[in-house]
Parts: structure tokens; sequence; C-alpha cells
């Protein structure tokens, strides 16, 4: 109920298509804002905190745990084949 | 080999987990003085903001503990045998160990005047504690919040997102005044303001004063007068939690002195996190840093010779990033003018060049013309060509702050950390940000593609 607005997420329903998740660990607290805000439920923070790219295939691509890090761990890897 | 770890932290569990990479068969037991598995302590500030809720900071599953086969221990050490490598527990448990590592961590500072126990009084500090506190500010009408710090800043932050009518008493006038300047602390207060927190310069609370039942009714101000409140939150540093170690022949100063390898004077007992303070190369001293990346790079450099590997600690840039009121920061190395006059600056004073230090910044570009929306600065502190920077005699970046648009922070962190020659920069200092920061890109791109 406390959740903050966040107008500028782009809605789960729009798929980027292009790119995966990568993460920088450096940056990465382990908050679990990530996984949080994930509509498909992915745990993000265990990619995030070991500095992985999100290769979940149910990963849907939204961009809602790139927009939710306050950290900014969290960022699009362009596939080079795409 | 039996290793145990006294803590449940950052520290604690990436040693735990670098451990089991480099021995599979040796016994690590992790002793935890708080009844939840793992969790992030930077994230709490999420927690009480409301952003998440409280399970969600707890970073690691029972599955992973016994996937790593790490028995957890919940309990309290007592007291430590280094001679019989024996370590106590209040309740009458003991633990032997092989090998020791203590990542016990720090805790709040209490409030340093009368009323600090009275109910309505918190802290931003365990989950458990940050559970209270999320009660308490729902229920909280008016809250006083002390303290110079990123802590303090969250903690208002998350009391005003719970409808709290939020005063912050500042000692002086600026915000966070160890890392912001005039201008920086003028733009996050704004953003306070605008979020309904009330900042009250010069003022200082003397009492915390109670009503008949043991609760938070006011604070007495330094001029003598009350100032009403239900809340009182206390966010004014850490202490390293060294009451195991006390009657030891454990060497401490401020925490426990550890070497570049994170050993301890006594053979097999090793710290890491902010309960160790670190001999430094660069310093040549012993320095304290309470970050959640060096308690996470310290774990791993305590386990990797806990094993029998001889690696030694090489601190990182200081880094932090994080996101108030809308407002993202990223501060990078070195960036206080005078880190000397300020004590809790010296897990930064090796990137200080001394007087050669010059100082650049610009308040008047927040607007430019690369800033899409909102207010932004960006602070570069350039250290001299004495000799330190890798290039030989070049001028280096420092450090740098960055508040807004971050597409800077990779770049900029790139140069600090590789220490490259900023030569190339110094004539677009003054010029305006679009042209700077093409610049800063220019060259870091260079530096990484050589890499």
């Amino acid at each position: 109920m406390f959740k903050r607005q966040r107008k500028d997420q782009p809605p789960p329903d729009a798929p980027i298509h292009l790119g995966l998740v990568a993460a920088d660990a450096t940056r990465c607290i382990q908050c679990g804002l990530c996984g949080y805000n994930c509509p498909v439920g992915i745990p993000v923070r265990d990619y995030a905190r070991q500095g992985l790219t999100v290769d979940d295939p149910t990963c849907i691509t939204c961009g809602n745990c790139i927009q939710a890090c306050p950290r900014g761990t969290l960022r699009w890897e362009i596939k080079r084949d795409a | 080999m039996n290793y145990l770890i006294i803590g449940n932290g950052a520290a604690g569990i990436t040693a735990a987990e670098t451990i089991r990479q480099h021995d599979p068969r040796g016994e690590i037991t992790i002793l935890s003085a708080e009844p939840s598995l793992m969790y992030s302590r930077p994230g709490l500030a999420y927690v009480i903001s409301g952003e998440i809720p409280p399970q969600q900071v707890i970073a690691r599953t029972r599955e992973w503990y016994a996937d790593l086969r790490l028995q957890l221990v919940h309990g309290r050490a007592q007291s430590l045998d280094v001679q019989n490598r024996l370590v106590m527990l209040v309740d009458g448990r003991v633990l032997p160990y092989h090998k020791l590592l203590i990542a016990t961590g720090a805790r709040a500072v209490p409030a340093p005047y009368p009323g600090g126990d009275l109910d309505g009084v918190v802290y931003l500090d365990t989950l458990e504690g940050t559970k209270e506190l999320l009660k308490k500010a729902r229920r909280g009408k008016r809250g006083v919040v002390i303290g110079g710090g990123i802590t303090a800043l969250e903690m208002v932050e998350g009391l005003a997102q719970h409808g709290v009518d939020t005063h912050y008493f500042l000692r002086r006038d600026r915000l966070w005044s160890q890392v912001f300047n005039e201008a920086e602390s003028r733009l996050l207060a704004e953003k306070m303001h605008h979020h309904g927190v009330h900042i009250h310069t010069n003022t200082e609370a003397t009492e915390i004063l109670g009503n008949w039942r043991q609760k938070v009714r006011a604070a007495r101000l330094k001029n003598g007068a009350e100032f009403k409140c239900d809340l009182f939150a206390v966010a004014i540093g850490v202490k390293p939690q060294l009451e195991l170690v006390k009657n030891t022949p454990i060497q401490t100063d401020r925490a426990i002195l550890v070497n570049e390898h994170m050993q301890s004077n006594i053979p097999d007992v090793y710290a890491a996190g902010d309960c160790a303070q670190v001999y430094d190369r660069w310093s040549g001293q012993h320095l304290l840093d309470v970050l959640w990346p060096s308690a996470i790079a310290e774990g791993r450099t305590a386990a990797l010779n806990m094993v029998g590997q001889t690696a030694p600690y090489v601190k990182g840039i200081p880094f932090n990033a994080c996101l108030l009121f809308g407002l993202h920061i990223t501060i990078i190395g070195q960036i206080s003018p005078d880190p000397k006059a300020q004590d809790d600056f010296a897990e930064i004073q090796h990137l200080s060049r001394g007087s050669s230090e010059v100082w650049y910044t610009f308040p008047r570009h927040y607007q430019s013309a690369w800033a899409k929306s909102g207010p932004h600065t960006l602070r570069l502190a350039l250290g001299g060509g004495n000799g330190h920077g890798r290039e030989g005699h070049g001028r280096t970046i420092v450090g740098a702050l960055i508040m807004g648009e971050q597409t800077l922070a990779d770049p900029l962190r790139a140069l600090i950390e590789k220490q490259v020659d900023a030569t190339p920069l110094l004539p677009y200092l003054q010029s305006n940000r679009e042209t700077l920061a093409r610049e800063i890109v220019r060259l870091s791109l260079s530096v990484m593609r050589n890499a």
C-alpha cells in the first residue's frame, strides 16, 4: 500500500526483445527491489549480485527491474547477433 | 577443516560462499545473533520507505544454505578462547574451530543524550528493529530525525513516505555535510521540501522527553524550547561490535586490527566487514570502512586466506550510489575538500593529493543542454601531478559526485579507478556540460579500448 508510484516505468506488456538485463555486481546491495518488481517472478537479485546476465527464458524484457533498482545495478545489454 | 564464521551479514556470507568454492569438504558454521537469514542492510532503507516488504530484503534462502552445506547456528557469542580455539555462546553451547572469522559488523550509535531508551526512539539498524520502526511510523504523527549522513536522509525519506510530519534537525546548515557542497545540499533540500519535509538548520536536541508511559512526547532543544514529537529517529553513525574480543589478546583500535590478509594478531583468527580495521598499503594506516561493497570484498579476501591462499586485500576506490527523494546520486573516490579535518573521511584519505588538489564545481549548470529533465549537478575533484597517477606526472580525477542524470557515472568511475591522466579534459572543465560530458565519455572509451 506504500509502494511508490513509478510513472516512468514501462508497462509489463511492452517487451523489448532486443536485449537482456545485465548487472554490475559491485553496485548491487542485494535489496531485492529488482525481483520484487519482476512481473514473472524471476529472482533477479541472484543474477545481479553475481554480476550475471539474466538469461532466464521466462524473462519478458519489460525492464521493470532496471527501473526499480535504486543503485543503477542493472542495464540493458543488447544482443550482438540481434 | 572446521571454519567458524561469526556474523551472518555481507562479509560473513561472502566468506562462507568463497570458502565453499575452494574447500568442498570443510565444515562451515555460521553463527548469527539475529533470527532471520542473511539480509541486505542497505536494503532496509527501502523497507522503511515502503518500496519492498520486510521479507524481501532477505537475500538468501534456506535451500541456499543447505546447498552450500553451511550450518547456520542462531545464538549470540559470549566469549572467545583463542588458546583452545573455542567460542562460547550465551546459552551455554560451545563451538570449536580451526579457523575463525569475526564478522560481527556494527550497530547504530545510540542517542547521545537522556531519553534514548524511551519508546519511540528508533534506529535504522537491524531487520527486527526496522519492522518495529515500520509499525511505529504507521502510527506516528510527528517525527524528528537527527544525524548528518545518508542513513539519516533515508530515515527522513522513509518517515515522510509514511505520512509522518517529518522534521530533520541539522546541527549546521548543510545536508550530508561531509559529502555535499552548498549547491548539492540545496538541490536535495528542494526535493525534500517538495516531499513535505521540514529541515531545521542550526538546531540541536539535548534531551528526549517521555510521557508517563515512557513514550516519546517531545525533544528538548538547545535553546530550551520543547519540540513536540512522538518519534525520534537517530542515525548518528555506527560502532563496530567488539564485545566478543574485549577480554582476548586480539588487538583492536576502533575495530579489530587486521593485516592485508585480514588476519588479526592471533593465528587463524580473521576479521572482515564493519568490525575490521584493515591495513592499507597506500596510507600505511589501518582503515575502517563501513560500506557494503567493502564488506563483500573483505569477506572474500579473508576466505581466500583462510583456505590457504595468499591473497592481499586491495582497497577499491570508494563508491556509493543512492536514490534519495527521487534523486540519483553517485559518489566516487575522494570528493571532500579537506579530508584531514573530518575523521570519518579517513577511509578515503589515500586518494587525497594534499594541497595540490584543485576543485571545480558547476553549480550553475543544473539545467544544461544534455539534461533531459530535472536538476543535475556534476562535481569533479582533480588530483595534482605528483607522481601518484599511473601515467607518471599527469593530472588525475580523484573523485566525482554526480547528482541526477547518471550517464557519466560509469565513464567517470573507470577514469577514477584506472587513475587515467585527465590532462585531455583540462581545457573542457570550464566549458558547458555537454562538451565536458562528451569529452569524459570519449576519454573513458579510449581507455577501455586500450585495456
